[in-house]
């Protein structure tokens, strides 16, 4: 998922505990709202299901899982599974091909929505604004499948933008380009949708703010950086750390499209990884121990990154 | 539109020379950027809509169609496979979309309450999936243990309700004000009622926008399908356009009934893959313009705290 954008961040402050865990609360509260939870209901089973089962089937990260044998049948092999993944030839290539996939995709693709909001909100034409808006957004709503195909035909060997490039190379099978093809038609794809939620954000800012700039002398540029920036500030750390909560999870789908055997070197990442030796070879419990390292990291990176953007800025999602 | 035009006017006056010059530079920019956005969408029309043979030797963009023929349309819609994958993926929106609509409006009606003392529970209970998964292979093992391998359930049940709608649609909710269904409820409403006749008219510009975005997902999906589904005959259409690009493998698509006989040679490939791209992307930009602003909406309302 890439539409991270945003989102409503729920409070995640610790629920009323004593009334939650006190018995003549819990009947009260049943009776008045039984039908509440009842339409709860099917939404609450949705996700045991489909989210809570299969984090709870993580534990086959410590089995050598057979399919025949299933869950309980499988023999435990404790910390096996993650120490193969560790010492393995791969295991090396794969961190760093997901941290600087992820990287560059975060230090390119992240300010420039902003940049591209900030420049828009310097158009006066409205209409022209919208136009561009309008056509910039397009990208967007394109399956990742058509995108995969048009970046394999754009940049193959007599592509349009190979040729572009005065190149006579399958540019996506080449190891030197196709980092930089992935991160640049990210942000082509991206950088009109993703500035929606600056847009918004840069509608609200007071006008008397730029008023009282302009008095102080302020001219066009420093009013963008001394009150426009400031004023989506908030927005703009919000959606950073969301960002680098999924960080590690790159656009498993689009690597998954673009890579060949020839750009593993490159291209390939731990998601792909999990996909391939789990599903393609089935070997379970080891590709779930991949996964489940993948996760713990994501998630120990999303903490940290709220945490320190608590310290210093005191903007938090949690 | 006139005090626009006022400020336009009052500004004129004081503008820098440096000012106007960038005025100038940023209103090119803003095309280039939105033509290098149009342009590749642009060029995959035309390539379909050209001379197969002139296509092949041609390179770089194309600014129109060289020469003109329909034969790669008449390929792709001469064999069931476009047609079948077509009729698959509406079932998979049409569906799809009523059975996680309906879970998310019942879930956002029930989270949206206020009075409920497990409700910050079950909130945190759907917001930590967002964060944390169980990774693809217990997944993919939970979905076939239940039965569902090579099911068309695989690509409804699982992916029915996603965590970020339904904290929008709960978001928006909540903006109804309590007074009007407290007053329903002394008036004997049940909730069902209340659901029904007075939440879900109010709310129906956000269920709209929850529409689309699971309509637009589920249309542009194709990866449970790849792992879930063996039958060809339930695939949706991006997994057969995915097969045509990534396998490079137009065998299924082009068959043609009467005529086998040089229809798979270089030429017609390449034309019978643009023709299935504009086939399978035409709805969604045809539409999106209308839809987008809908997008944009649900986007701002997810954003409100943010």
């Amino acid at each position: 998922m890439y539409v991270e954008t945003g989102g409503e961040l729920p409070p995640l402050h610790p629920c009323r505990w004593g009334n939650i865990v006190n018995i003549t609360t819990i009947k009260k509260d049943f009776k008045r709202n039984w039908v509440v939870y009842l339409i709860a209901l099917p939404v609450v089973v949705f996700f045991a299901v489909f989210a809570y089962a299969p984090m709870v089937g993580v534990l086959m990260a410590f089995q050598n899982y057979q399919i025949k044998g299933g869950f309980l049948g499988s023999p435990w092999i404790g910390l096996k599974n993650f120490t193969d993944f560790f010492k393995s030839y791969y295991f090396g290539r794969l961190i760093w091909n997901t941290f600087i996939l992820s990287f560059y995709d975060l230090l390119f693709g992240f300010p420039a929505p902003i940049l591209f909001a900030l420049l828009m909100n310097e158009l006066r034409s409205v209409r022209y604004k919208r136009v561009v808006q309008t056509i910039t957004y397009m990208p967007y709503f394109i399956s990742i499948v058509v995108i995969a195909g048009i970046i394999k035909d754009f940049f193959s060997s007599n592509g349009a933008i190979t040729l572009l490039l005065g190149s006579t190379s399958n540019l996506i099978g080449n190891v030197s380009s196709f980092r930089s093809i992935f991160v640049g038609t990210n942000i082509w794809q991206f950088l009109g949708f993703n500035s929606v939620i600056y847009m918004a954000a840069l509608s609200g800012v007071d006008q008397e703010l730029y008023d009282a700039a302009a008095l102080d002398g302020a001219g066009r540029l420093g009013k963008a950086l001394h009150v426009t920036l400031p004023s989506i500030m908030s927005t703009i750390i919000i959606l950073l750390i969301l960002r680098i909560g999924n960080l590690l999870t790159v656009s498993f789908e689009k690597i998954l499209l673009l890579y060949a055997p020839s750009t593993y070197s490159v291209s390939d990442v731990i998601t792909t990884f999990t996909y391939r030796k789990g599903l393609l070879e089935s070997n379970y419990g080891y590709s779930t121990a991949v996964g489940l390292f993948n996760s713990a990291l994501n998630f120990l990176m999303l903490v940290t990154a709220n945490f320190t953007s608590k310290k210093l800025t005191e903007t938090s999602l949690f | 539109m006139n005090k626009v035009d006022k400020n336009k006017n009052v500004k004129k006056i004081k503008d820098s020379l440096g000012s106007r010059i960038f005025d100038i530079v940023n209103i090119i920019l803003m095309a280039v950027i939105a033509y290098a956005c149009l342009a590749p969408v642009l060029h995959v029309i035309f390539a379909s809509l050209s001379d197969p043979v002139r296509l092949l030797s041609h390179r770089g963009i194309l600014l129109k169609p060289l020469g003109f023929s329909l034969e790669g349309y008449k390929i792709i819609f001469d064999n069931d496979t476009i047609l079948v994958g077509y009729l698959n993926t509406i079932f998979y929106v049409v569906f799809g979309v009523l059975v996680s609509i309906i879970l998310t409006v019942m879930g956002a009606y029930a989270l949206s309450r206020r009075n409920l003392l497990w409700g910050n529970a079950i909130m945190f209970f759907v917001t930590f999936t967002m964060f944390f998964n169980g990774g693809l292979i217990p997944f993919y093992i939970v979905v076939t243990k239940l039965g569902m391998f090579d099911s068309r359930l695989a690509l409804i049940l699982p992916s029915a309700v996603s965590a970020f709608n339904l904290i929008i649609m709960r978001t928006s909710l909540r903006e109804i004000p309590d007074s009007l269904e407290e007053s329903a409820l002394i008036d004997g409403a049940g909730h069902l009622t209340i659901m029904w006749k007075i939440i879900l008219p109010l709310a129906k510009a956000t269920i709209a926008v929850i529409v689309l975005f699971y309509a637009v997902a589920m249309w542009n999906s194709w990866f449970p399908a790849s792992i879930f589904i063996r039958d060809r005959s339930k695939y949706p259409l991006q997994l057969i356009l995915k097969e045509i690009f990534v396998q490079n493998d137009t065998s299924h698509v082009s068959q043609s009934s009467s005529d086998t006989t040089g229809i798979n040679t270089d030429v017609f490939k390449m034309l019978v893959k643009y023709c299935t791209i504009v086939a399978a992307t035409l709805p969604v930009l045809f539409f999106y313009p209308f839809f987008q602003k809908y997008f944009v909406k649900g986007v701002m309302i997810g954003s409100i705290k943010g």
